[in-house]
């Protein structure tokens, strides 16, 4: 591991294809270090804009609830992310340090009743972004998967 | 505060407030934060609040940012004002469609569009 916490297994041997990165609390530089990570693999592997945009977008709504609901904002706990590119497309997983939740009982977002109310829709623009996404219980870590058009 | 510190540019001409984003990813969620308590004094300084915010240049956004602009959106119309968005990329506009919040908020293609509708 180095001393940023990212763990760069892609360099040289697997070509930017697989990392992970332990983040701490509020360490908005580590992460948009290891996206950078995570976006050259991924133009490198051939995805295009739109595709990295939705990776993007599921990746920071997940390590955002991680911190936020899973940690509960508590700043000694961290968010660990994972990633790796295969020919088909990218899996991720993240993973905080808090007891879980249930997600069946999150409510829809989308819902009339439920517009105005300004929290709520990580899981639901995950669901919408990413071709898989699993709530491993006690739901303290989130596996998501990206398959590419064939 | 001073919006810029809170990564806005803003300015009001013929009584509608002009606010865009100095950042093109809104991500950090004290940025967010920030912007939120910016943009509400703004409000709070307004009788009737007329506000256009351009998303020209912003690249990327979170359900955090969606939900700071909700909150602005009820702050507006809870003084009966309006509120519009324009200048939205393609793929943004898309995550407004899919959270529905395309119905929440009037959108509009272009600022030019959005400052015609004003009352």
């Amino acid at each position: 591991m180095s001393q940023t916490g990212i763990n760069p297994s892609g360099d040289g041997e697997d070509g930017g294809r697989s990392g992970e990165v332990v983040l701490r609390h509020g360490d908005t530089p580590a992460l948009k270090g290891f996206e950078a990570t995570i976006f050259e693999g991924l133009k490198a592997a051939g995805f295009d804009e739109g595709e990295i945009f939705a990776i993007r977008l599921a990746m920071e709504e997940a390590v955002a609830n991680g911190f936020r609901h899973g940690n509960e904002g508590d700043p000694t706990k961290s968010v660990t992310v994972a990633f790796e590119i295969d020919d088909s497309g990218m899996t991720l997983a993240v993973e905080d340090e808090g007891t879980g939740f249930d997600p069946t009982a999150v409510p829809d977002p989308t819902e009339d009743a439920n517009l105005e109310i300004p929290s709520g829709r990580g899981l639901m623009l995950m669901r919408a972004y990413m071709t898989a996404v699993e709530v491993i219980p006690p739901g303290n870590r989130i596996e998501m998967r990206f398959d590419r058009q064939a | 505060m001073n919006p810029e510190s809170a990564g806005l540019r803003v300015n009001e001409m013929n009584g509608i407030t002009r606010v865009g984003f100095i950042e093109q990813n809104i991500l950090d969620e004290a940025n967010i934060q920030q912007i939120g308590d910016a943009l509400g004094e703004l409000i709070d300084a307004m009788d009737t609040p007329k506000i256009l915010i351009s998303f020209a240049d912003v690249a990327h956004l979170s359900s955090a940012a969606l939900g700071a602009l909700i909150t602005v959106n009820n702050r507006v119309g809870a003084k009966k004002g309006e509120l519009r968005l324009a200048d939205i990329d393609a793929k943004i506009l898309e995550v407004f469609k899919i959270t529905r919040l395309d119905r929440l908020f009037e959108i509009h293609g272009t600022s030019a569009e959005a400052l015609a509708t004003f009352s």
